[in-house]
């Protein structure tokens, strides 16, 4: 199956010259706020009320199909004032055989676009982050805490989460 | 016309098909499921949390107790992460002996899915068939690491110690036996005429529904699509063996029993490429910085006494950097997500675990089956609840 897919390119030290990348340029080259790579793995850091549109753009477009979100989670900054959650999307092309991440910060308290509607596997991803990390999602579904208990209080993945959980005895 | 009424029942937590701590709350119309909600969490132990707490090598040893089944994928994937994020790779030797530990916790896996899976709908017959082959191969792993569930034994670098004289025979011993034990299990259920009627056209799933909600693995492929990490994002040495990849496109309870079973045969004849292949050569990379030296040059080299010392005190600290890392464990795609500060610690560890994310698909495959097919459906997806709930 040949694809638009340019290998040559994603292997470049440019990263630039990344088929995801320059597609992200063309058409929505403000959302971009930073482009970074280690170990060969790309992240494209986006700004928050873009991401969506940034994921559906890469799940359509014909060269690129990112059709599998593999992962979806949360990293808690607490030294970063202004923005102290990264949500991190790691998508997975299974026609290229390509991944590709998409990070987003956020700010305490302020909801995120839903991924849902892009991939259903986002439903309980978003959960486990909302319960881990306490960050909505706007226009999810189905908004509950997914593995601690309804009644539990605070978000255990949280930096200031005591590793000991909360004990009030 | 008589009223519809739906009822709500609860099926577990301590239901024996949900194979450990699963419970369903299941809306019925009379007795075709309407809705079926999953209620997770009860075996939640916080994993990626108590993780950042943690050195490396000491994080190691929890993903034992993810998916308690294939304990040895579980490292695998976890040790993969960690060397990428290192920079770090293991002489061919030891990837050798790591890909056939691998696939032979792939064999075991499927083993104890097929014979739950099986007696859930009522073959009694497999769960102790399956129960002696996988016997075998925990005796391997027992005489290889010392431990038959929790073997710990890949390490950043390699792996802890080489094989014991004997490992070969053993192994070929196995897969010599188990290629003829593999015709018995289908002659006991492939043309079965009421496990054809228990699994076939029972919770379908399209190819679109199933890469929209994110199954992987054998469940993935049994709906018709073709991926398959080994092949497409080889690691280790998957790249130099000789395997096919078994696709079907039906979607069913059927499709998926179809898929892991012809998986069992691509196994065994990996193990026996590997066995051929196995080369001589040190098991583990002794880079100074991340690996312990070998125990006897303790007593007469100082380097490798600080190098000891600093690696027990300090533990390794890989560099600032993110990694995601993925590898096709029995159950699907696993993945290990590691941020590092440049700390000992991770400063977070995500783990990506495939039953967690196939769940998801059972409302899809329950919908409009009868009750008793709920149990079949839970069986084929091949969850394990040690790695849903972390």
């Amino acid at each position: 199956m040949t694809t638009g897919w340019d290998r040559q390119n994603y292997q470049s030290e440019d990263l630039e010259q990344h088929p995801a990348v320059k597609a992200l340029r063309k058409d929505h080259a403000d959302a971009i706020v930073e482009v970074g790579s280690f170990r060969g793995e790309v992240t494209v850091v986006v700004a928050p009320d873009r991401c969506v549109e940034v994921l559906t753009l890469l799940r359509d477009d014909p060269d690129l199909v990112f059709d599998f979100l593999s992962d979806l989670t949360a990293v808690h900054w607490i030294d970063r004032e202004d923005a102290p959650f990264d949500v991190v999307y790691q998508l997975y092309s299974i026609e290229n055989k390509m991944r590709f991440r998409i990070k987003t910060r956020v700010k305490d308290g302020v909801e995120v676009d839903t991924a849902y509607g892009v991939w259903r596997t986002a439903d309980w991803l978003e959960r486990e982050v909302y319960d881990m990390f306490g960050i909505r999602f706007a226009g999810h579904p189905d908004q509950r805490r997914i593995l601690n208990p309804d009644d539990f209080e605070g978000h255990p993945l949280r930096k200031e989460f005591p590793l000991g959980g909360q004990v009030r005895w | 016309m008589a009223k519809q009424e739906i009822m709500t029942i609860n099926m577990g937590p301590h239901h024996p098909s949900t194979h450990g701590v699963l419970r369903i709350i299941l809306e019925l119309d009379g007795e075709v499921v309407v809705n079926a909600i999953p209620d997770i969490g009860y075996l939640h132990r916080g994993v990626e949390k108590l993780s950042e707490d943690k050195k490396y090598l000491q994080v190691l040893p929890l993903t034992d107790r993810l998916d308690y089944l294939a304990s040895g994928s579980n490292n695998l994937a976890y040790i993969l992460a960690v060397e990428k994020l290192l920079g770090l790779e293991a002489p061919v030797r030891a990837q050798y002996i790591r890909t056939i530990i691998a696939e032979l916790t792939r064999i075991m896996s499927h083993l104890l899915w097929l014979g739950t899976h099986a007696a859930d709908v009522g073959a009694m017959t497999m769960l102790f068939y399956g129960m002696r082959e996988r016997e075998d191969i925990l005796d391997i792993i027992e005489m290889t690491t010392g431990a038959r569930l929790m073997p710990t034994y890949f390490r950043p670098g390699g792996v802890v110690s080489d094989i014991p004289e004997g490992f070969e025979a053993r192994v070929k011993d196995f897969v010599d036996k188990f290629d003829v034990k593999i015709n018995e299990y289908e002659r006991l259920l492939t043309k079965n005429r009421i496990w054809m009627m228990r699994t076939k056209n029972v919770g379908h799933i399209s190819r679109e529904d199933a890469i929209s909600l994110g199954l992987s693995g054998p469940s993935l492929r049994a709906s018709g699509v073709d991926w398959d990490i080994r092949r497409d994002e080889p690691y280790e040495v998957y790249n130099e063996l000789d395997f096919e990849i078994p696709v079907l496109p039906e979607g069913d309870v059927y499709a998926r029993y179809m898929v892991r079973l012809r998986e069992m045969r691509q196994s065994s004849r990996m193990l026996r490429q590997l066995l051929d292949g196995l080369p001589e050569g040190p098991y583990i990379e002794r880079s100074p910085k991340y690996v312990f030296p070998e125990k006897d040059r303790l007593e007469d080299s100082i380097e490798a006494m600080i190098h000891h010392f600093k690696l027990v005190v300090d533990g390794l600290a890989p560099p600032v950097g993110e990694v995601y890392s993925t590898i096709e464990a029995p159950k699907g795609e696993i993945g290990f997500y590691i941020v590092s500060d440049g700390s000992s610690k991770p400063y977070r560890l995500r783990i990506r675990p495939p039953s967690f994310v196939n769940l998801q698909s059972l409302l899809t495959m329950a919908k409009g089956n009868m009750l008793a097919d709920v149990v079949a459906i839970i069986g084929s997806l091949d969850i394990v609840l040690g790695e849903i709930d972390r």
